[in-house]
C-alpha cells in the first residue's frame, strides 16, 4: 500500500504521511508560494513541483530528496522567441446587441502557469501549460523545448511566427480562467504517456477537449469522437470540448477515463472514440476531477459537484462515486466524509487513486483518504491552504 | 557602479543577495539586471518574462522614478544611481 501523498496548495507543497494509522500533513516547500501540481516522476524518483508566484511568474521546482530541500529546476519553461498564439478578449462594445463583443488578436506567447506535469521512460518530462503549450524534456529535465507540432495545429491557426495581425486567422480553442494572469486562455491540463509506447500520448486542453500524437509530438489529432458539446450549436464538433481531466489505466491502457463540463466519458479503445457513463439522475455528472484505477480499466472514482452553475458540493454533503464496470453504474460513498455544512469544491488535478487507495483534496483545505477503494473515509488535514493537486508519490 | 536595492520578497529565493551592498556596472536598466543575474542566477526570470518585460506586478524605479519603458527596460543609468526592484503588495 502506497503511503505517502504529495499535495500542491495555494500557499506551498505539503508531503502526508501515515503515523500510526493518522495520516498527518506537514509542509514541505515553498511556503506561502502557489503550488499548481506535485508529482514524482517514477522513472527517477526526483520530486517536480509547479510553482505560480504570483508576482515572480512561474517556475519549476525539484527535489531530489524526497522532498527534504527543492531548488529551482536549472531549465525552466519559457516560450521561445517569435512563438505567438490567437488570443481572444471580450470587450464593451455600445454596437452590438448584448453590449459587448469578442475580438481575437496576435500575442507574443510568455508562460502563464505551469499546469500539469507527466513523465514517460529515458527522461521523458513533459509540462502542460498556459497558453496552450506542451513542453518536452527527453533529457530528464535538462533542457525543454515546446512542442511545435501542437503548438502549430492547424486547429489554432497554424504556424503564426510569421504573422503579423489576426486577421483572416482562426483559433478553434477557446480559454480557461484558470490561468493566474485573468487571461482566459487555453490550458493543457491533462498528460498521459502510453505505457506501451511513449511516442504515443494524449493530452487535454481546456477548451480545445482530447488530442493524440502517435510520433513523439510532432503531429496531433483531436479525439472527441463520442463527446457532446451540449452548449453550443455545433455539438459534435471537433474542438472545442471542455475536457476538465483524463486518466489512463496503467494495467489496461486503452482505459481512458474523463470528467468533462458535460460529464463523465469512458474510452475503451485509447480515447479513438467516447460513451458518455454518467448518472446524472444519481447526481453523479458534473465534476473536475476523475481518477482511474491503475489495475482494472473499468473501474474509476469521481468527487461529483452541483452542475455547472453552482460548483460546490451536493446539498451541503460531499460523496465519492465509484464505477467498477465501466459506468454502467455507480455507487456512492460517503462514509467518513461531511454530510452536512460542507460546500467543498474538489479541482481537476485533486484526486488521485493508486493501489486501491484514493485521496482527494478541496479548496476548502479538506484532505480526505480512503484505503478501501473509496468505501470509507478518513480525515487527513481541515486547515490546508486550498487544495490544487492531490498525488500519490 | 549603479546600487540595487531590492525588495526582501526575493531573498527568499536569492538569500546570496540579502544583507550585502549590490552593486553593478551598467549603462541601462536592462544591463542592469543582467548583471544582477549574473551574482544570482535566474533572478532575471523572477523580475521579468521570457521576452524580457517586467512582470505586471513588478516594478523598477531608479532613484524616485519609476522606469518608462517596461518591454525592453532601455532607461539609462548613470554611475551612482540606485535602482529599486520592489513588487506590489497584493493578495491574501
Amino acid at each position: 500500500m502506497t503511503r505517502r501523498l504529495l499535495i500542491g496548495t495555494r500557499k506551498g507543497t505539503f508531503i502526508v504521511e501515515n503515523d500510526g494509522g493518522r495520516w498527518k500533513p506537514r509542509l514541505a516547500g515553498h511556503a506561502g508560494g502557489g503550488v499548481n501540481y506535485v508529482a514524482r516522476d517514477p522513472y527517477t524518483g526526483r520530486l517536480w513541483a509547479l510553482l505560480g508566484f504570483g508576482h515572480w511568474g512561474a517556475k519549476l521546482s525539484i527535489s531530489d530528496d524526497d522532498g527534504a530541500t527543492w531548488a529551482d529546476a536549472g531549465a525552466q519553461i519559457m516560450y521561445p522567441e517569435g512563438t505567438k498564439y490567437l488570443g481572444q478578449t471580450m470587450f464593451e462594445d455600445p454596437s452590438s446587441d448584448f453590449g459587448v463583443t469578442w475580438s481575437t488578436s496576435l500575442r507574443k506567447a510568455t508562460v502563464q502557469k505551469l499546469w500539469v506535469i507527466g513523465f514517460g521512460p529515458g527522461g521523458r518530462v513533459h509540462v502542460g501549460t498556459i497558453p496552450g503549450g506542451l513542453f518536452t524534456s527527453t533529457d530528464g529535465g535538462a533542457s525543454f523545448a515546446l512542442d511545435m507540432g501542437l503548438w502549430n495545429d492547424p486547429s489554432r491557426g497554424g504556424d503564426l511566427s510569421g504573422a503579423t495581425e489576426a486577421t483572416g486567422l482562426e483559433t478553434k480553442w477557446f480559454g480557461t480562467p484558470a490561468s493566474e494572469s485573468g487571461e482566459f486562455a487555453p490550458g493543457l491540463h491533462s498528460i498521459s504517456v502510453d505505457p506501451r509506447d511513449p511516442a504515443r500520448m494524449l493530452v487535454a486542453v481546456s477548451t480545445a477537449g482530447v488530442i493524440e500524437t502517435r510520433d513523439g509530438g510532432e503531429s496531433w489529432a483531436p479525439r472527441n469522437r463520442g463527446m457532446r458539446l451540449d452548449h453550443t450549436p455545433e455539438p459534435e464538433a471537433d474542438w472545442g470540448h471542455d475536457t476538465h481531466f483524463i486518466d489512463r489505466c496503467d494495467g489496461e491502457p486503452d482505459c481512458v477515463w474523463q470528467q468533462n463540463h458535460t460529464g463523465i466519458y469512458y474510452s475503451r479503445d485509447n480515447a479513438m472514440s467516447w460513451e458518455k457513463v454518467g448518472a446524472p439522475e444519481q447526481d453523479v455528472s458534473f465534476g473536475f476531477a476523475i481518477a482511474a484505477d491503475d489495475a482494472d480499466g473499468r473501474v474509476a472514482w469521481v468527487v461529483p459537484g452541483r452542475s455547472d452553475m453552482q460548483r460546490m458540493a451536493i446539498d451541503g454533503a460531499l460523496f465519492v462515486a465509484r464505477t467498477d464496470d465501466g459506468g454502467k453504474s455507480w455507487t456512492k460513498h460517503r462514509e467518513g466524509l461531511p454530510q452536512e455544512g460542507a460546500y467543498d469544491v474538489v479541482l481537476r488535478h485533486a484526486l488521485d487513486a493508486k493501489g486501491g487507495a484514493v485521496a482527494f483534496g478541496s479548496t476548502t483545505g479538506n484532505l480526505y483518504v480512503s484505503e478501501d477503494r473509496g468505501e470509507t473515509w478518513a480525515v487527513a488535514g481541515n486547515n490546508l491552504p486550498p487544495i490544487y493537486s492531490v498525488r500519490w508519490a | 557602479m549603479v546600487s540595487i536595492a531590492l525588495t526582501r520578497h526575493l531573498f527568499q529565493f536569492f538569500p546570496q543577495l540579502a544583507d550585502r551592498e549590490v552593486a553593478v556596472e551598467a549603462a541601462t536598466v536592462a544591463e542592469a539586471v543582467r548583471a544582477l543575474d549574473d551574482l544570482a542566477p535566474g533572478i532575471a526570470f523572477y523580475i521579468c518574462d521570457e521576452r524580457g518585460r517586467l512582470r505586471p506586478h513588478v516594478n523598477i524605479f531608479v532613484g524616485k522614478e519609476a522606469v518608462r519603458d517596461r518591454m525592453r527596460l532601455s532607461d539609462p543609468v548613470a554611475p551612482g544611481d540606485t535602482l529599486s526592484i520592489l513588487q506590489a503588495l497584493s493578495g491574501g
